[in-house]
Parts: C-alpha cells; structure tokens; sequence
C-alpha cells in the first residue's frame, strides 16, 4: 500500500537518500518585514517523518498560514534552516524552488483555488502542467485522480457547477496527481458545511493510510481531535503535547 | 540541482492563452475592439489609396500622355481681343516638333437646329423641342480635318472630311454614332442629308467611336472654314485647339505652343499639358492618406492602451490564480509568458478581424463605386502582424508585473 510514497527512488534519478524525514525545521522563523516587522514564526523545531499524519492546530493569527507558507517554498525563512526530503532548502533560486514546489509539493487551500472557467479535468490536470508531462498523460492521471476522489462523474463540471465538498474533493485530487512527498492543507473544512468536511477529512485519512504524508493546518479543535498526531501553534510558537506510540 | 526544473512548452503557453480568452469571449471581444478598428483603419486607408491609384493609372493612358490642349484665354487678358487662334494655326504649330494631328475646334453657339427631314420641312427637325437643352437636337462642333483626326477617330461608315473640302468650304457633315442615331441616318448607302441651320449639308461619314473628347460622338461635326462662313468665328473663348503628340513630346509641345501660335502675344494661349500622374498618385495619398493613417494609428494606440489596461486589471484579479499556477510550480517567466500570450493572441485575433472588416470597407466602396478594388498581398499579410505586435507591447507590462505577483500573499485571498 505504498502506492503514494516517494520510496526509495533509482538512485541515479534522484540523488541521495531521501531519508526518513519529509519535513525538517531546524530552528525556522519568519519575520515579515513591515514596518512595523511582525515576527509571524519564532525559532521552530519540527520533524514530520514519511507517511505520517499531522495536524496543526491554533487560533486565527496564530501564524499557521506562515507556517504553511515556509512549508511548501511560498516563503523563505528569514531565520533558520528547512530541509525537504533531505535537501536543504536554503540558498535555492527561485527557479529551484519552483521544481520542488511543483514536483514534490501538494497544496488544499480553504477557498479551493479552482479556475472558474475550467472543467474538473482541467483543474486537475493544471498541477502537470508545468512539470514536463504531455497533455494526453495529463488527461489520463487527471481521470484516475479523480475518480480515486469519488468525482469520476464529473470530469467535466467547471467548478461552478460543483458543491462545495466536490469542490474541495477536486482541489484534492489536483494536490495528488503530481505523486508528491507531502500534502499540505491550509483549513481544508474552513468553508464546508460538516457533512462536507467530514467527507474531504476521511479523503485525506484514506490518503494517508495509502502511505501519504499529511499535514492538516486549522483552527477547528474538532479536526484536531480526530487523533494522530498534533502540535499546537500559538503566536509563532510551536508546542507538541503527547505523540502518540 | 534539487530537481528537474519545472517548464512550459510553447504549446502549452498558447493553449493556456487561448483558454483564458475563449471561457470568457464578451470580454476578448471589447479588449481587443480597439485593434480591430486600427488595423481595419489602417487597411481601408491603404487599400483605398491603392484602389484611386489604380484607377488614376488606368485612366492615365498612353492616349492621355500624347494629348495636348491649346485654350484662348485672350478674353480675360483683353475684353476687346478678338478670337486668339491665327487663321494658320494649323501650319504654324505642325512645324513643332513631335506634333502628329493639330486641328482647332468650337461648338457653335447659338446652336443652329439639326433636323434631318425632307427639303421644305421645318427646320427644327420632326423631334418635339423641348426646354432642356440635352433633349435640343444634336451639338454643331466646327472641326478642321486635323482636330478630327486628333480626336483619333474610329469610323463606322463612310470617310471624314478632307483639307478641300474644308478649302472649299463644303456643306458636308461627320455625325458623331449617337447623333445619327438620334436623327435617324442609319446607312449612308442613301446618301442622306441633314439640314442645320437653313443649309441642307451631306453626311460623309459616321463615327463609331473617338478616343478623345468623346461628347462629339452626340455631335455634328462640319468643317471649320464651313461654320465661319455660316455662322461666323467662335464666342470668346470658345476656341480650342486639341493636339496629339508622339510619345514623351506632350510637355514640350505644350510649352512651345502658345509662342509658336502667337509669337506677338503668346499670352492670349494656354497650353495644357497631360497631368504627372506620379504627382496625381501623390496627391491622393497626401489628400486620404495622412488624415486616416493618423486617424487609424490613434485608433491602434487606444487599442494597444485598452489591451495593456484590461490586461493589467485582469493581472490583479487574477492573483490567486497566478498564486496557484506558482504553487504547482510555475516560475515567474512561465507566468509571464502565458498573460504576454494572451495579449499577443488578442491583438493578432483583432487584427485578423480588423483586416477582414477592412477588406469588407474597401471592397465595399469600390464595388458601390464601380472600381476595381486594389489591396496589396503585402497589407493583408502584415495587418494581423501589425495587430499581434500591438498586443505584445500592451501586455509587456502587464505580463511584467504578473509575474511578480507574490505567490503567498496571491493565495492567501
Ligand atoms: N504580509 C504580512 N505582513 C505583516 N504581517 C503579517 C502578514 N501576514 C500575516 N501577518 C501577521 O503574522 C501573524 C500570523 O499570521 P498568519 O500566519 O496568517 O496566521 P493564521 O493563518 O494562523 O491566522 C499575524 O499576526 C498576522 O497579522
Ligand atoms: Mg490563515
């Protein structure tokens, strides 16, 4: 049931050994510059560890979406060291950044981020795009993408036509068709009613039992409940209590 | 290298442009209006200008370059000159050189009546008279032999008249094709007469069809010793003397004239010499051309102001789409490259549209108008280039600032 883990790949394909961490903050802060600077993330340490399931939890301004953001290369940090799959982050260009963004990184976003005018299959097939594969190969991962959301049905339904929760199952789909190293979700339930985000939040525990590594970012103690593993951020800091055996 | 860089094949820049445009096709077309109005401008103009130079070439014919027109202009130097052409004007301007046929010709005025009925009938002929004066018989034209052949006449039955007939001042007549129709002579075979004035002169000839000075085919043409006699020298004025000249002479002929008619008052001539049709051409440029070619650069300038500013506000609406396409990896050039695509693509559709509507205009007036339409290959081929390019300078900025849009702050929206 590894079908969505990274493994340990041809070794000519992908340099040194990924190792058993996806994520590792050595020491990561962010200060947004102002003025007045904000200093947003304190000096964190955090390891997420391949296949693992991981929700972040805080109040609004606590500082996940700055979190969120050094996570997946929106951001650098403007303090610290951040490795991803084992290579260090620091001193990338942008162009850099930009390959493992695409290649390695899925994003849920709270307000989906779907383009209006563009079919499910579109949407979807919009996150290969940009990392070489042809549009007919596209098309057919954006398909099987989809119906492994339950949204076989409606590949062709731009997102207007779509309720919230399929809307959200689609942005779902276009984080995983890449096969990326890590999942990372920004209030994936912020905007569905309960039934919805019920569905979109046993989605993701289907994912991860499937060998994804997952990281849940919310304010809602209610999604934070729902087990696993969960660090609590308050104001830029990170606290974890208990991790389960 | 952390991994592969991410990239954007050419195809996939167009086929991201054209979906933007497509999905949302009202907008396209009010962004991309004004293109279609300066590149249509620019093609009604040029092609316009191409169809009146055309025409002005046709009409400027071998025969039009070969002709030269002498006016008695003695009557505004000299209210009490008498008539300017000399009784040996013919002899004195064939000793220039390059001259072919040079004959002086009036229309008598007042216009004696034609008839052709029977000897003893009404003079006025059997047609009812009435006020308009087309409907008044046919013109009387006085015209030595050599006029007539300048005129380069093409006969349908008969001869002309000769220089003895017009020594001997005989009543004979040349009736222009519309003319004889007019009075009924359809066969010389009859040797038929028409009465003008109160003399009866014999029909010598018909003419199919002149190549200069085509009014007298609706005329009747008599010798011009013969009209002096009868109805005495021409109006003030009304004297002309038409010259065809070999090829190239026309200018030179025409400069020499009036000295060589009038040596003691050249003054009382006017030669008029065949039109430069270089300097015809020239002036129908400068007469359209400049006015709408501005017109139409003013047009593509707010077309190209309309492409970068909806384009630019479209960059801002589009941030968290722009975030997006960063998230899944895009780079800011591929960013770039899709919104200067988008523009690109706008402007070439609307100079693609604007050149169709154009050739539309100009064939339009040229067919309402009975002209060739004329549009070079060239026009047609650089108007949707010109269109294309105007979008991509619009959408330089635009695509500029696209992709600096800051991927976290874009997608926090
Ligand atoms: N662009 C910014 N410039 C300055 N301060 C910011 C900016 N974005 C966020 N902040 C501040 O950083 C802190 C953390 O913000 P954020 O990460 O968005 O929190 P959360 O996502 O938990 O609501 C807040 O105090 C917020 O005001
Ligand atoms: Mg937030």
């Amino acid at each position: 049931m590894n079908r969505w883990r990274r493994g340990p790949a041809p070794a000519a394909a992908t340099g040194p050994d990924p190792g058993p961490f996806v994520m590792e903050f050595r020491g990561v802060g962010f200060t947004y510059p102002g003025p007045p600077p904000v200093t947003a993330l304190g000096a964190c340490e955090l390891t997420v560890r391949r296949g693992e399931f991981l929700t972040v939890v805080g109040p609004s301004g606590s500082g996940k979406s700055t979190f969120l953001n050094l996570a997946g290369l929106l951001d650098v940090p403007t303090r610290g060291r951040y490795l991803l799959d084992g290579i260090d982050t620091g001193g990338l260009r942008e162009r850099e950044r930009a390959a493992l963004r695409g290649r390695r990184i899925g994003f849920v976003f709270q307000s989906f981020h779907l383009l209006p005018h563009r079919s499910a299959l579109e949407n979807v097939g919009l996150a290969l795009l940009y990392t070489g594969v042809p549009p007919a190969e596209r098309r057919d991962r954006a398909r099987a993408a989809l119906e492994r959301v339950g949204l076989g049905h409606r590949l062709h339904a731009p997102p207007g036509q779509l309720s919230g929760g399929e809307r959200q199952r689609v942005a779902v789909a276009r984080a995983l068709v890449g096969r990326p190293s890590l999942l990372l979700c920004d209030e994936p339930t912020g905007n569905l009613d309960s039934a919805s985000a019920a569905a979109v939040l046993s989605l993701l525990d289907g994912l991860h039992r499937a060998g994804m590594t997952v990281v849940v970012i919310t304010h809602d103690p209610e999604v934070a409940a729902r087990g696993g593993r969960t660090v609590t951020i308050r104001d830029g800091r990170l606290y974890e209590r208990a991790r389960p055996a | 290298m952390a991994a592969a860089a991410t990239r954007m094949s050419v195809r996939d820049v167009l086929g991201e442009a054209l979906a933007g445009l497509v999905r949302r096709p009202g907008r396209a077309v009010l962004t991309g209006l004004g293109t279609v109005l300066g590149v249509g401008g620019f093609v009604v103009v040029l092609g316009l200008t191409a169809t009146l130079s055309a025409r002005i070439d046709g009409r400027f014919s071998m025969l039009t370059a070969t002709e030269v027109t002498v006016e008695d202009v003695a009557a505004q130097r000299d209210p009490y000159a008498p008539p300017a052409f000399p009784a040996d004007a013919e002899r004195r301007i064939r000793v220039l050189a390059g001259v072919e046929h040079a004959g002086v010709h009036w229309q008598v005025r007042p216009s004696p009546p034609v008839g052709s009925d029977p000897v003893g009938s009404d003079p006025v002929g059997s047609d009812p008279v009435g006020s308009d004066p087309a409907a008044a018989g046919p013109a009387v034209v006085a015209a030595s032999p050599e006029a007539v052949l300048a005129m380069v006449p093409r006969l349908q039955q008969g001869r002309l008249y000769d220089d003895f007939a017009e020594r001997t001042r005989q009543r004979v007549v040349v009736l222009g094709g519309g003319a004889a129709a007019r009075l009924g002579v359809t066969t010389l075979s009859t040797r038929p007469a028409v009465r003008i004035g109160g003399e009866m002169f014999a029909v010598a000839g018909i003419l199919g069809d002149v190549a200069r000075q085509p009014e007298n085919l609706l005329a009747a043409l008599v010798p011009r010793a013969t009209a002096a006699e009868l109805w005495g020298p021409p109006g003030a004025g009304a004297a002309r003397m038409l010259i065809s000249t070999e090829t190239g002479a026309a200018r030179q002929v025409a400069a020499l004239a009036p000295v060589a008619l009038r040596p003691d008052r050249p003054e009382f001539l006017r030669a008029v010499p065949p039109a430069d049709p270089r300097r015809l051409r020239a002036g129908v440029g400068a007469d359209l051309g400049v006015l709408f070619l501005l017109l139409a650069g003013v047009c593509l300038l707010v077309g190209a102001a309309g492409i970068a500013n909806t384009t630019l506000v479209a960059v801002l609406e589009r941030a968290p789409e722009i975030g997006l396409r960063r998230a899944v990896g895009a780079r800011g050039r591929h960013i770039a490259a899709q919104f200067l695509a988008e523009s690109a693509l706008l402007g070439g559709l609307g100079g693609l549209l604007g050149m169709s509507l154009g050739v539309l205009a100009v064939t339009g007036v040229a067919v309402a108008r009975g002209w060739t339409p004329v549009l070079s290959p060239a026009v047609l081929a650089v108007a949707p280039v010109v269109g294309l390019v105007t979008g991509l300078l619009a959408g330089a900025y635009p695509a500029h600032r696209a992709a600096r849009v800051e991927p976290a702050a874009a997608l926090r929206r």
